[in-house]
């Protein structure tokens, strides 16, 4: 009974992860913010910024993120202003009934591409491009995945029936997808001298939305940590209180 | 008949104020103080326990959720990501909600084996073992509610999917099913309706749990053997000796809890819920709740909707007359040398009925999953019965406290069966 019930505390907490299609496969990276103790680079998640303004925000909106939040990644207010400045958006009804534009200010939601999904999809072959704000948490081994997507792009091999404007990669469920490769070597430049190969590229991006799918991570760990050790060693005196308390029982 | 003020029973004067016209401080010490438990209880009999406190966490974590939360269509899914992101703490607050729902569910499964291991469900506690029964109907119907709350892919389609089965009843299936979506399609009165029900089940779950351990209380609880408490050496008082083994078992609960909410938060979620609902993309397969997997793999087994919904519920109903299905007099199956073994591959079987509840229902799965259900019916319905007519067992120590004193030696093989009976 006892080994049943290890057996059944490990392995239920895995049951999700068992019942996964074996991902062993794939390749894993290394994160700076993986395993018990790691946090986001914080020079890899603003060129990861810059990717994203540069290439991805061109098709992809990230609604759930403010301007604001780029604070916490190391830029100072006036830089957030500067950059939200470089986006308009409608706001309004003013004093007589009209809509009109401004610049974004920090306290704006990230600027989308398209002002609805009809018209994504009709810019994008059909296709609709998700909202990135979350995504590496809505696919499996979100970040891992991401990064082989962007890699991922290939000929198709011998005899493969690709549909019309769709792209082979090797990742993607049924390894066709309507998104044309959006990264290569040198697509963009980096103001900090890091070298712009498609892999830099592309762990950055990832880095980035990393960061927006999951911007508690550093204090959830660090929070984590002090509430861990404070459960073992409030259960380490308990236990020497038990010993001593049950000592007359037996 | 006025008993007089003076009947003093505390030395403070506020608890006498108090229990003289509410007798609640009394009964407060008698159930959780003075209450005695068998001394040779081991860790399993923490985990009633520890569903309490887990219980308490989730309704305090899902008020301070509803506070944030909006059921609308439209901006559920945004409003749980507004919680996750920019109310203080929110994230902590959904990730405590959410694994201490997994959590809840592993601790009262445990629990329930518990209980059937040591055959717990046996006179006199067959009601306290209904009631339990009972909790754990409620607890699945919230557990399903609340996961529609965050309007994702998985919220939508598995309320699409449960919903359903609701039309597979003759008659007056069709009916029943818009009147459960208060719509013709699962749609914003739907999710309206599921929050209402999911904020108040809860309390009723709690009021349940409050009945279900004013009935263990009333003959006590069952311990390993099996045997009830025949004098004051068999038992310990439960404060402090029990309160201490629960507080030790609530912080290795701690541990293992704070690992899974600070460190892998997703771990046991699916991730199609991060994906807001689309009625018109279906998900590639739409999976239970991985605790509740071992019902829709039973489910997903009979061809027929109607066999397998009947199926799946008469999976957990017919748990209600467990205790009149077992045969036997003997509690303990440590003392059941054949039953044991049925027992354990009872548990085996649930478990991997889970597995393949959550694998595509084809090929091996189907089969594995078909075989399950007969085992899971034959234990019950077959095996249990029976194995209590033909089995012989083991003899029982004279009394819990000589049990105690021998724990680690073999029992006494001495001891004459008609002496313990
Ligand atoms: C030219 C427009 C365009 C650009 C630029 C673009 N994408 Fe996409 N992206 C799409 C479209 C269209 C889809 C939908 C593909 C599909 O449904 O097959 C998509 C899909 C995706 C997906 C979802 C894949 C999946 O698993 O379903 C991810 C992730 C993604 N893009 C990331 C990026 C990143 C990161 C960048 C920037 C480096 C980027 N995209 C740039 C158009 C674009
Ligand atoms: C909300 C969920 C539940 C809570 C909070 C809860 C709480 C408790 C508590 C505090 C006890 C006394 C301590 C113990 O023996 O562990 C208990 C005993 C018991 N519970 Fe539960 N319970 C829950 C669900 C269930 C369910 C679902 C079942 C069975 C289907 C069940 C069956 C039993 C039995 C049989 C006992 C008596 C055990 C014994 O004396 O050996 N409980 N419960």
């Amino acid at each position: 009974m006892r080994i049943l019930l290890i057996a059944i505390i490990f392995l239920l907490p895995n049951y999700n992860l068992l019942a996964e299609n074996s991902n062993s496969s794939k390749p894993k990276h290394k994160w700076s913010f993986s395993g018990f103790t790691g946090t986001f680079d914080r020079a890899s998640v603003q060129r990861g910024l810059k990717v994203y303004r540069e290439v991805c925000s061109g098709c992809h909106s990230m609604k759930l993120l403010y301007y604001r939040d780029l604070i916490d990644i190391g830029f100072s207010k006036e830089q957030v202003k500067a950059i939200a400045a470089d986006y308009t958006i409608i706001d309004g009804p003013n004093d007589e009934g009209e809509m009109f534009e401004r610049p974004a200010r920090p306290s704006d939601r990230f600027v989308s591409p398209f002002a609805n999904e009809q018209e994504a999809r009709v810019s994008n072959n059909g296709a609709y491009p998700p909202d990135l704000s979350v995504i590496t948490k809505a696919r499996k081994n979100g970040v891992d995945y991401l990064y082989n997507l962007l890699l991922g792009y290939k000929e198709p091999p011998e005899g493969f029936e690709i549909g019309e404007g769709m792209y082979y990669n090797k990742w993607i469920e049924g390894n066709q997808i309507a998104m044309a490769p959006p990264l290569d070597e040198g697509y963009v430049d980096y103001d900090d001298g890091t070298e712009n190969t498609l892999p830099q590229l592309a762990e950055d991006v990832v880095t980035f939305l990393a960061w927006s799918a999951e911007p508690e991570l550093e204090i959830r760990k660090k929070i984590g940590i002090k509430v861990i050790l404070f459960f073992i060693i409030f259960g380490i005196i308990i236990y020497l209180i038990k010993q001593r308390l049950w000592r007359d029982v037996n | 008949m006025e008993k007089s003020p003076e009947t003093r029973r505390y030395k403070n004067s506020f608890l006498n104020w108090i229990e003289y016209r509410l007798p609640i401080i009394s009964y407060m010490e008698k159930e959780y103080g003075d209450y005695p438990m068998p001394k040779n209880c081991n860790y399993f009999w923490s985990f009633g326990a520890l569903a309490s406190i887990l219980l308490v966490v989730l309704i305090v974590s899902g008020i301070f959720l509803a506070m944030h939360y909006t059921p609308h269509t439209d901006m559920a899914f945004d409003s749980v990501e507004r919680i996750m992101r920019d109310v203080n703490y929110g994230w902590l607050l959904r990730y405590m909600h959410s694994n201490g729902a997994a959590f809840f569910f592993i601790i009262v499964y445990i629990h329930i084996l518990r209980g059937m291991y040591y055959g717990s469900y046996k006179y006199p506690r067959e009601l306290n073992w209904i009631l339990g029964v009972f909790i754990y109907l409620l607890m699945m119907a919230t557990s399903f509610l609340g996961y529609v709350l965050p309007w994702g892919q998985m919220s939508y389609w598995g309320a699409t999917v449960i919903t359903n089965l609701f039309s597979a009843i003759p008659v007056i299936g069709e009916g029943l099913k818009t009147w459960i979506l208060g719509d013709y399609t699962l749609g914003n009165a739907t999710l309206n309706r599921f929050f209402a029900l999911h904020y108040v089940l809860p309390f009723v779950i709690f009021g349940v749990v409050g009945l279900h351990i004013a009935a263990v209380h009333v003959h006590g609880s069952n311990n390993p053997t099996g045997i009830d408490i025949k004098s004051k050496d068999d038992s310990v008082k439960f404060f402090p000796y029990m309160l201490v083994k629960d507080t030790l078992a609530t912080c290795v609960l701690g541990v293992v809890i704070a690992v899974v909410i600070f460190f892998g938060p997703n771990l046991m979620a699916e991730v199609d819920n991060y994906i807001p609902a689309d009625p018109l993309v279906t998900p590639s397969h739409i999976v239970a709740n991985w605790y509740l997997a071992p019902f829709y793999a039973i489910l997903r087994a009979i061809p027929d909707k109607l066999g397998g919904v009947t199926l799946m519920f008469g999976a957990i109903l017919i748990l209600f007359v467990l205790p009149w299905l077992d045969t036997s007099k003997t509690k303990s199956c440590n003392y059941r040398p054949v039953y044991k073994w049925f027992m354990m591959l009872f548990f085996v079987n649930f478990f991997i009925l889970g597995y393949v509840g959550m694998k595509p229902a084809e090929g091996i799965y189907l089969l594995i999953a078909r075989l399950g259900l007969i085992y899971y019916f034959g234990f019950l319905l077959v095996l249990t019965p029976l194995i209590g007519k033909i089995e012989t067992p083991k003899s029982l120590p004279a009394s819990i406290s000589d049990f105690f004193m021998n724990k680690g030696n073999n029992i006494k093989e001495s001891k004459s069966e008609t002496e313990l009976h």
